[in-house]
């Protein structure tokens, strides 16, 4: 009998959890409402079927316990009554699932007019990288990288001159235009985590991932890496400042670009700088454009 | 070589001494108990390194002695060990080697020297494994998928040595793991006595077959994965590892593909889970039927639903590589292949449910546990759903909505399942009776306890703080509740953690001064509790094999004398 | 019985079949089940191989690192030595007594000179400058051919065991796990060869 009481309480005291405990979703800073409605009508559905499940065996317990004299039905399968939990399982489960692609759809396909945005990942910090005028991100490729040019551009890629680059800043971007958000890493894999977003993605060395968000909401927020990277995972942080357009176009005038660190660089490094650019006859390097 | 029903041409392989008997044994029983009893060791060599990255998590600060590294160390050591040399050695190599000669009316396995060699390269595995601890560096902290590149480069712990321990083990126990599966698949298909057709074979051994077949087909996955990092870490290839910077100095690998490992390991990881679950669903219906004195409802269905569920689990991997940068389009197929296989999910719960209606249900510490695993696995099994379903799961993937889940599903169930056949077995294997209050005692605590451990990660978790992770620091998101949620979660685990010596003490001292067991104490129909001797002697079934006429369920059949009937009982 | 009738058997219900002595011998369904893992093994190694060499251009990466093994004479007649000693074997699994044990012999002693030729191959594969690490094609090539030779030792290793138990029923084992190396093997070599 114990059993029973346990696990009612067990079913209420989850849900009363649920209703009040101080834990729940961050509140909102981007345009991935239809994340967090999926994740609603999954809950829904499951809360539903995790109270139904779990008070039905608790009533089962009682009613059927062991007693002087009483015996169990015997009763090999009930198809009917398979095929009918069977179709109500399904129609549940498509019900939670049409939600779910339906947001995952618009989450693969970035608006054409969206702005871009690298992000650099390395033990343990983030840089970031804006395509300057042009609008487009210069080539790149870890093997350009010297003491100055820390993100590894290529010196020889026009496109590359603008690039704006925040090595050790906060990412800027305005409030309420879309952002295809561009990832690239140094080392090894990290992933570009920022809870009020809801949106996030692995970081992965020798390929460029991306996604996209539009930010809803001003303000400042923490960037946390979401993929074990080593021992300094837990430190490896950043902050996004989502800003009016104005504010932000101004911020973004007072960054320094690619061709102003090539120009102020000492000759001895940019010498480095440019052997390494002709190192390799076939230059191994991404570009998106 | 033995051939199916020779029972009576066969040699049985006599042991002559001591260490023949019980040390270089080929007997399925004795090698079961050193499966289970070396699995249970290094499975708390596991549950240890919990208690104490519970005491980081918990109190953060106060124990200077983990650092960072080490805490990374205890994560990796305590995922791998807890999932494969706990759960997959105990539940196969222990619950196989022991239930399915017994189950389907074999003398032994049909190959009882590479039964033995499998235990031995067990064995091995957790030697190296161990090794590990003490090579310079420490054991690898990269977690336990392993992922490269940084499990072999710098700045992550164990990058050196204790990366090539850890795979080096792990080959080893893909060697043994096959010896052993390769017995258990043809045991199950050869060495079935008379009358014993498939279908009327218990789930437990459905279970454990279709986890077998699973586990020699994923585990090769691993096997090669584990080979082809070894080759990049030692030979300087780059299966795996691009152009990188590490720590400054460019490496001379390039062009290695860090994704082509990751659907590699959950090729294998992804199954695995099943391989752990799969047994555990077996052996909890049969408990369930036999202490709630009723048939397992829908048979039929019960053992359709564990092979599609073992098949559908090959086509889903990638659920776990959602937001790995892997081509996002794979993300609708996998979802949809991830929650079809919730349906013959669904419906092993309901036949449980359905089991327990109408039955006559006895409440002894083994049917506890078991229903406490309905009650985790619906919880785990529905956390599953938010996982599965691609865009929910990208708020929620590396976080500790993910800690939670899988270990309410494949943590806490699979144990809760493991701890309820030890109680329904013990009079078995041992001949004697275990105390039944400390059981009750030792249930709920592991139950109540478990519960509150991983009830609250799940909210953790859509807070949004992330796994992994050695201390939370001062993050905006993150209030101060959190860091107090965080220390009772440690307080229940380590409760549950103390709770846990109820269980040995209860085991060992019973095993010398409990009370002389009934052969069948729980009145059970299947074949197991039918032996002529109790703890059943070499070779099972004494001077001939039984013979079954029915399945294993004719538990409260109208007209019968007793509330079951024994499997060999003939029909009238 | 077909598998789908067993598999729906209502088997609460009226006696079933008591006998089922046609079974095949638990070591053959043994084998046939490990020649799975093995396949699983190698079909995983290919799409490995495939992806890794498919990897630059899918990416639109500019530069290609996978640059393709020549394919030296030796890989022929070492191919040609491991169909000569599956065919040895087969004459052995089909004769009996002595006959048998000699032509499982014969089978042997060209599997192991298949061995020592892969060994050559290697040999003169290292001499060219095609070290393992140099390229993945390379790495490939020597992960591959190691597995598949592991296998040929694990045979040799079994078919010593034969020998030793003078059991026929062994000698037919071998055979047929040497078939399914020399397939394995011709795979593997049009992989190899092709790409
Ligand atoms: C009372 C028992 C247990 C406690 C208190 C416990 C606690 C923990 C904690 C604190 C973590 C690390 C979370 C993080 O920082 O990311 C963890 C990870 C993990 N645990 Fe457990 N655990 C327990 C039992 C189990 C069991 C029975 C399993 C078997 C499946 C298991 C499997 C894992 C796995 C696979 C990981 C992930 C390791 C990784 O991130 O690489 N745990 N556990
Ligand atoms: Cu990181
Ligand atoms: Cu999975």
């Amino acid at each position: 009998m114990p059993i029973a009481v346990a696990i009612t309480v067990l079913v209420v005291a989850s849900v009363a959890f649920h209703l009040f405990s101080p834990w729940w979703r961050t509140p909102i800073a981007s345009n991935w409402g239809s994340i967090d409605s999926a994740l609603d009508v999954t809950l829904w559905i499951c809360a539903a079927a995790f109270i139904l499940l779990n008070l039905f065996m608790a009533w089962a317990l009682v009613r059927y316990r062991h007693r002087p004299g009483h015996r169990a039905h015997y009763e090999p399968e009930n198809a009917s009554l398979e095929k009918r939990l069977t179709v109500w399982t399904a129609i549940g489960i498509a019900g939670m699932l049409a939600p779910g692609l339906a947001a995952w759809g618009k989450y693969v396909s970035v608006p054409k007019e969206a702005a871009l945005v690298e992000a650099v990942g390395q033990q343990w910090n983030w840089s970031f990288r804006y395509p300057g005028p042009d609008g487009v991100l210069g080539a790149a490729s870890v093997k350009y990288i010297t003491p100055d040019n820390q993100l590894g551009l290529d010196p020889l890629d026009p496109f590359g001159r603008d690039d704006l680059l925040v090595e050790s800043g906060d990412l800027h971007l305005p409030v309420g235009k879309p952002v295809k958000v561009v990832l690239r890493s140094k080392d090894v894999l990290h992933d570009f985590y920022v809870p009020e977003f809801r949106a996030k993605m692995d970081l992965v060395p020798g390929i460029v991932t991306y996604f996209w968000l539009t930010p809803t909401r001003t303000g400042t927020f923490d960037i946390l890496c979401a993929e074990l990277c080593g021992t300094g995972h837990h430190e490896m942080r950043g902050k996004v400042v989502i800003e009016p357009p104005k504010d932000f176009a101004k911020w973004q005038s007072e960054q320094t670009s690619f061709s102003q660190i090539l120009a102020e660089a000492p000759p001895a490094a940019m010498s480095i700088l440019l052997l390494k650019a002709n190192a390799c006859t076939v230059p191994a390097s991404w570009s998106n454009r | 070589m033995a051939t199916t029903l020779a029972d009576d041409l066969r040699p049985l392989h006599h042991p002559h001494s001591w260490v023949t008997r019980y040390v270089w044994s080929q007997d399925h029983k004795v090698i079961a108990i050193q499966y289970s009893v070396t699995a249970i060791s290094i499975g708390l060599v596991a549950l240890t390194l919990s208690a104490l990255m519970r005491l980081q998590l918990g109190f953060p600060g106060v124990f200077p002695a983990i650092q960072p590294d080490n805490y990374l160390q205890f994560v990796s050591m305590h995922g791998m060990i807890m999932v494969v040399y706990l759960l997959t050695a105990l539940l196969l190599g222990g619950f196989g080697n022991y239930l399915i000669p017994l189950m389907i009316g074999a003398r032994d396995m049909v190959f009882p020297f590479v039964n033995m060699l499998s235990f031995w390269f067990y064995l091995l595995s957790v030697i190296v494994l161990v090794v590990g601890f003490f090579v310079p560096g420490g054991p690898t902290g990269a977690g336990w998928t392993l992922y490269p590149p940084q499990a072999i480069s710098e700045g992550t712990p164990g990058h050196q040595w204790g990366i090539a321990t850890m795979l080096v083990s792990l080959a080893i126990f893909v060697v043994a793991f096959t010896m052993g599966g390769l017995n258990y698949v043809t045991t199950v298909l050869q060495a079935r006595t008379r009358g014993m057709t498939l279908m009327r074979m218990p789930l437990s051994v459905w279970g454990i077959f279709t986890a077998s077949v699973m586990g020699l087909l994923a585990f090769p996955a691993l096997f090669v994965a584990a080979i082809m990092m070894l080759f990049d870490h030692f030979a300087g290839t780059s299966f795996f590892m691009p152009m990188m910077q590490s720590m400054g100095r460019v490496t001379p690998t390039e062009g290695g593909s860090p994704l082509l490992f990751q659907h590699l390991f959950w090729f294998f990881g992804h199954p695995e889970v099943y391989i752990v679950a799969l047994p555990a669903f077996g052996i909890v219906s049969d408990l369930i039927s036999v202490h709630a004195r009723r048939n397992i409802f829908g048979y039929r269905m019960m053992v359709w639903a564990i092979t599609i569920i073992g098949a559908l689990s090959f086509l889903v991997w990638a659920h776990h590589m959602y937001v790995s940068g892997m081509n996002p389009y794979f993300g609708f197929f996998f979802a949809t292949s991830t929650l079809i296989i919730a349906i013959p999910t669904a419906i092993k719960v309901y036949n449980w449910l359905l089991t327990l209606w109408r039955g006559d249900i006895h409440l002894r510490v083994p049917m506890l546990f078991a229903i406490a695993f309905i009650f985790t696995f619906i919880h785990g099994g529905l956390s599953g759903l938010f996982l599965g379903n691609v865009s929910v799961d990208v708020p929620l993937s590396d976080t500790f909505f993910v800690v939670a889940h899988f270990h309410m599903v494949m943590g806490v169930s699979p144990v809760l399942v493991i701890f309820g056949a030890i109680y329904h077995w013990y009079p078995k294997i041992t001949g004697r009776m275990w105390n039944e209050t400390l059981g009750k005692l030792h249930f709920w605590i592991t139950f109540l306890g478990a519960y509150a451990i991983f009830l609250p990660m799940h909210y953790l978790g859509i807070l949004g703080v992330p796994r992994r992770y050695y201390a939370l620091g001062e993050t905006g998101f993150i209030p101060e509740s959190v860091h107090l949620a965080n220390e009772w979660i440690s307080i229940a685990a380590l409760i549950v953690f103390a709770g846990q010596s109820l269980f040995f003490v209860n085991m060992i001292w019973s095993l010398f001064k409990g009370p002389r067991a009934d052969p069948n104490p729980w009145g059970a129909a299947s074949l197991e509790w039918l032996t002529p001797q109790t703890p059943p002697a070499h070779g099972n079934w004494g001077a001939k094999l039984p013979v079954v006429y029915r399945w294993a369920y004719d538990y409260s059949v109208p007209g019968a004398p007793r509330d079951f009937i024994p499997q060999t009982e003939p029909r009238a | 019985m077909t598998l789908l009738a067993r598999l729906t058997e209502k088997s609460w219900e009226g006696p079933a079949p008591l006998d089922i002595r046609d079974r095949p011998s638990a070591g053959a369904v043994g084998l046939v089940t490990y020649f799975a893992v093995a396949l699983v093994m190698f079909s995983l190694l290919i799409a490995a191989y495939l992806m890794r060499m498919g990897l630059h251009s899918a990416m639109g990466h500019a530069s290609d690192d996978w640059t393709p093994m020549p394919d030296p004479p030796l890989l022929w007649v070492n191919s040609t030595i491991l169909l000569l000693s599956s065919a040895a074997w087969e004459r052995a699994r089909r004769s009996v007594g002595g006959q048998a044990t000699h032509w499982a012999m014969i089978g042997a002693m060209l599997g192991l000179a298949f061995l020592c030729g892969q060994l050559l191959l290697w040999r003169h594969y290292a001499q060219g400058g095609y070290y393992l690490g140099a390229n993945p094609a390379n790495a490939f090539f020597y992960l591959l051919t190691a597995l598949h030779g592991c296998h040929i030792a694990g045979g040799l290793a079994a078919t010593a065991r034969a020998f030793a138990l003078q059991s026929l029923r062994a000698i037919g084992l071998c055979a047929l796990y040497w078939h399914f190396l020399l397939a394995l093997w011709i795979i593997l070599a049009a992989l190899l060869l092709s790409t």
